[in-house]
């Protein structure tokens, strides 16, 4: 229990050096944090189906971009909408799109579900992408960014970088607080039951498939509302944020970060970006940056090698006596 | 639209689907023997393709690049076995689509390192170099009716290699239960490195009989992977049987989707998956 | 929907953007930056282009292109010397948007070039709206950027995807064709095309029977050749690019279809894939706004420059993005090397008339090409100049209000 202690103590601290740092006027920087945080409540949210239910999402992005579209056609054109209303309704249609998508991939196990998940996806990468009515493959703008009042106050305005990113620093630590609430409550404890011994939890009785789902759901709706605020940030969608390679990179951010624990894909958020950011810049690396993705392959690779509880599990080992097992988390 | 139209559109789609499951059939063997989920399969179609350009420019012959280049991929096959894959067999499927996610990246680049990035064409052989009239206007090119009966060799080939061999029964045996093939003294390592090699020839192989009819350029790989993937879950994983299946229906869904309902023809193969799998959870065959 | 898109927040992102421009000559706030801004000190300009994957030739061709301009004015444009900023934007259009405030916010570039890519191009063009930067598109042909998306800022030196189809209207009515059918892939820039060319070809009273879609990237046309043997148009039209067209053009003769019925395209169904094609593309004919073997004394001193500078032959992107650097050019010159008086800048570059490789050409109200479009056909490796399919020939610029 001291260990969980100097958790938290550290994570305090890290959210507060991350509120902080919009106050360093670094405007590109403080965007940048702004979209990791987001890719950090993406990958919070695939973290809790792969590495708490034990189902391997491999298209997850259909989520993240279904919200970013639902979005972009919601609002009127030149007109302000409220967060109020187009955030839930954007993790709604989520939602709503996870639980029938759901009750279909969660009839099979293992890579079929790896693929089924991925097909779904594909299938609403190819309507977004072959259809007018998203913009097609150009993918549309959202001009007016939604408001943030209280009683005709203004709370937050998300045209300001500071407020924004303010903002998406409290929902990602919301979602963290409530997964970490739902996963010590009993539907978490039997979820990751159901990852040990999927037999045996339905032998005692519990509704396994109904609780597969409801995490599935929930995992979509969370995933709706990284695409949300992803979609907010720069005002364009495009068919591209549904992409298999979005659901691959935040897959590898949940596995590098270190999955079953939920600061590890938060971890992995930032490591991954940001590392793609430093091998990529070519005033560091001159004309080799050009070659950045044979780095970041090498790196991946290794990871799967030599990291199988990712940079969480690497932050365990050092800081721990090694015989004490992750059990409480696992 | 009259008969012979329908005609044609089905030979074009049963040649399609047999070129898909020229490409797949090396995925859905490491997919079911070995357990191993291979992202970088299309990597090796392209690997495969660029060796034919490189090698047929360099001798002048698709014949003799082929020859050449199958040794390779067959070495580049098993090192990447010892040296990568070896160490993934026992985990989870997620450290495999890691791990093979960034090998798409590695080759790729090599690729461009190597190769450079431009679009390149490949010869049909003079011997195949001609097409048959069919109507009026419309021909059909020998060499994809080639392509065609070797992709149906090559599958009786697998087939026979898997059921009739004795090779084929250990590779049986080792699939279904690792350590009672081992415990019986059979080298399953042995195994498993032959297996995934062979994998990997077979889709450089698509990749190169294929050349001269798609061409060589940068991405070829990705396009085609997720079609593998899907070909391989319709027909069942691991199912020589069903990827030979799923590959006609898919060959013949797109080819009649683009015509008929132009509008959709992206979505069809996936909802067609989709519905493969409501209806049969495993695909269409079990493993054999 | 005003020059601007209303709302306050746009204008307030417009002033940021300038101000941080207008910042350059005041005494730096923030010290590094500050300094460099300074006049007389390098002007920075950002490449983004993509420099991995598919399109990695065109951002390479448009980046020598650029760099000879600059390098032909002794490494300096109005005064000042250059220095680089280079963005890999991976044609990835969902990072668009942060590639571009990399260039903008990061590294303070005073220029945005790029890029190939369409859909990147339109998260480029958010930005770009919202911080006032002045842009220059070597490339992306996607009409909505010199339409609806049109803005002072915002520049062009490639073609519109209407431009490029549109001439063959014409060209097809002279060759006595009645009827047509388009064939390209599902995606925004294959529809902009077949519609520049319908709109063309029905001028012209001829009639486009049948459009027919194949989703991209796919490059299996076998079910679509064979109901364009169906369907026995008089021609075929056709836009794919890169490794899609030269499959396309080699299906197009296996599938027998070559020489019976004429096959016509953009011009970037034969535009760097004819050493992939073999004798397959021989004698099709298309529309672009460069050619092979121009009469243009300017096109000549550039094959000669490139070729020496970079061991390579250019091609259009090259020239593409050489006229980038020309355009920059006139424009610095005005205001001698101070960006800072950006109004003046882009009166001078608006008023500019480009002595280019692909023959001189001058800017529409939407700041894209007002070109000759030249009628090729292939010959051996080459896209040979048949003649010019359309004097000046401008994009309608539907939408644009600026």
């Amino acid at each position: 229990m001291n260990r969980s202690r100097v958790t938290n103590i550290l994570l305090i601290a890290a959210a507060i050096l991350l509120a902080l740092f919009p106050l360093a006027e670094s405007t590109f920087y403080t965007q940048l944090l702004t979209k990791v945080m987001i890719m950090a409540i993406f990958a919070m949210s695939l973290d809790l189906l792969v590495g708490y239910t034990g189902l391997v999402s491999f298209g997850h992005a259909a989520y993240f971009g279904l919200a970013g579209y639902a979005l972009a056609l919601m609002v009127p054109k030149y007109e302000v909408a409220s967060l109020w209303w187009t955030l839930p309704a954007a993790m709604g249609a989520c939602l709503l799109f996870a639980l029938v998508t759901g009750m279909l991939v969660l009839r099979t196990r293992g890579i079929f579900f790896i693929m089924v998940t991925l097909a779904f996806a594909q299938m609403l990468f190819f309507i977004f992408h072959d259809t007018k009515f998203g913009g097609g493959s150009d993918g549309i703008y959202i001009y007016v960014k939604p408001e943030l009042k209280v009683g005709g106050f203004e709370v937050a305005s998300l045209e300001r970088l500071d407020h924004f990113y303010w903002l998406v620093l409290l929902l990602m630590a919301a979602v963290f607080l409530l997964l970490r609430r739902v996963l010590g409550s009993t539907f978490g404890r039997a979820l990751v039951g159901i990852k040990m011994n999927e037999h045996r939890m339905r032998a005692l009785g519990f509704p396994v498939f109904r609780y597969q789902l409801a995490s599935f759901a929930l995992s979509g709706a969370l995933a709706g509302m990284a695409g949300y605020l992803a979609a907010v940030q720069y005002g364009f969608v495009n068919p591209e944020i549904l992409s298999w390679h979005q659901s691959g990179a935040v897959l590898m951010m949940v596995i590098l970060g270190g999955m079953g624990t939920l600061y590890g894909p938060v971890i992995g958020a930032f490591a991954f970006v940001l590392l793609q950011e430093v091998m990529s810049n070519q005033s560091w690396f001159g004309a080799s940056a050009r070659h950045w993705q044979l780095a970041m392959g090498i790196f991946v690779i290794l990871v799967a090698l030599y990291l199988p509880q990712g940079l969480a599990g690497l932050l365990q080992k050092v800081g721990r006596k090694p015989e004490i097992a992750e059990a409480a988390d696992e | 639209m009259d008969f012979a139209f329908i005609l044609i559109q089905l030979l074009n789609g049963l040649q399609y689907g047999l070129l898909l499951f020229l490409v797949a059939s090396g995925l859905t063997l490491i997919f079911g023997i070995m357990g191993i989920i291979n992202l970088a399969h299309g990597s090796f179609y392209m690997v495969g393709a660029y060796l034919a350009w490189s090698l047929s420019s360099m001798t002048g012959s698709l014949t003799t690049a082929i020859l050449l280049g199958i040794p390779l991929t067959v070495i580049l096959g098993m090192g990447l076995e010892r040296l990568l894959f070896r160490h993934l067999y026992q985990r989870d499927h997620l450290y495999q689509v890691l791990l093979t996610y960034g090998l798409i990246l590695v080759f790729e680049e090599l690729r461009s390192v190597i190769w450079g990035d431009d679009v390149h064409g490949v010869a049909v052989p003079a011997l195949l170099g001609y097409s048959i009239p069919l109507t009026e206007n419309l021909s059909y090119p020998v060499y994809r009716l080639a392509i065609s009966g070797v992709c149906l060799l090559l599958a009786a080939g697998l087939y026979f290699l898997i059921q009739k061999t004795r090779l084929g029964m250990m590779i049986r045996a080792g699939a279904s239960n690792r350590e009672m093939v081992q415990s019986l003294g059979i080298d399953i390592k042995l195994i498993y490195t032959l297996v995934f090699a062979l994998g990997i020839a077979l889709a450089a192989f698509a990749g190169m009989i294929n050349a001269p009819l798609s061409s060589v350029f940068p991405n070829m790989g990705s396009q085609v992977l997720i079609i593998c993937f899907v070909v391989v879950v319709i027909g069942g994983i691991g199912s020589v049987k069903g990827a030979m299946a799923a590959s006609l229906m898919i060959g013949l869904a797109e080819t009649f989707g683009q015509v008929l309902v132009p509008e959709v023809a992206g979505m069809i193969v996936y909802v067609l998956m989709a519905i493969v799998l409501v209806w049969r959870p495993e695909g269409l065959f079990k493993r054999a | 929907m005003k020059k601007n898109i209303p709302g306050g927040f746009d204008r307030r992102e417009f002033l940021k953007g300038s101000a941080a421009i207008a910042g350059a000559t005041a005494v730096g706030t923030l010290a590094p930056f500050g300094l460099a801004r300074a006049q007389g000190a390098k002007l920075r300009v950002g490449l983004m282009l993509p420099y991995t994957g598919t399109y990695t030739p065109l951002g390479v061709a448009i980046t020598n292109g650029f760099k000879l301009a600059v390098e032909e004015r002794g490494g300096k444009l109005g005064g000042r010397e250059i220095e680089y900023f280079v963005v890999d934007d991976e044609s990835n259009p969902a990072k668009a948007p942060e590639n571009t405030n990399k260039l903008i916010q990061r590294d303070k570039v005073d220029v945005l070039i790029g890029t190939v890519h369409s859909g990147v191009a339109m998260g480029m063009a958010k930005i770009v709206r919202e911080t006032g930067i002045l842009w220059i598109n070597p490339n992306a042909g996607a009409d909505e950027v010199t339409g609806p998306l049109c803005a002072p800022n915002i520049f062009r030196t490639s073609f519109s995807n209407w431009q490029t189809t549109h001439a063959l209207g014409k060209v097809l009515k002279a060759k006595g064709h009645k009827t047509a059918v388009f064939i390209t892939w599902k995606y925004a820039a294959g529809e902009q095309m077949m519609q520049g060319f319908k709109e063309g070809f029905e001028k012209e009273g001829g009639k486009l029977v049948k459009e027919l879609y194949t989703p991209f990237p796919q490059v299996e046309f076998q079910a679509l050749l064979t109901e364009i043997a169906n369907i026995k148009p008089d021609a075929v039209v056709a836009f794919f690019a890169g490794g899609g067209a030269a499959k396309f053009l080699k299906d197009y003769q296996a599938a027998g279809l070559k020489g019976k019925i004429p096959l016509y395209g953009s011009g970037f169904l034969t535009d760097g894939v004819l050493d992939a094609v073999g004798d397959a593309a021989e004698g099709v004919e298309t529309t672009l706004h460069y050619a092979d073997g121009l009469d243009v004394k300017k096109d000549r001193a550039f094959r000669l420059a490139y070729a020496k500078t970079y061991k390579l032959q250019p091609d259009v992107y090259a020239v593409q993005g050489y006229d980038a650097g020309q355009l920059l050019a006139t424009g610095l010159d005005a205001v001698k090397g101070d960006i800072s008086k950006k109004a003046d800048m882009i009166k001078a570059m608006e008023a500019a008339r480009i002595d280019s490789p692909r023959g001189q050409w001058t800017l529409s109200k939407a700041h894209n090409p007002v070109q000759d479009m030249y009628l090729r056909k292939v010959v051996g490796k080459e896209n040979k100049v048949q003649g010019v399919a359309w004097k000046a020939l401008a994009d309608p610029a539907r939408g644009c209000k600026a």
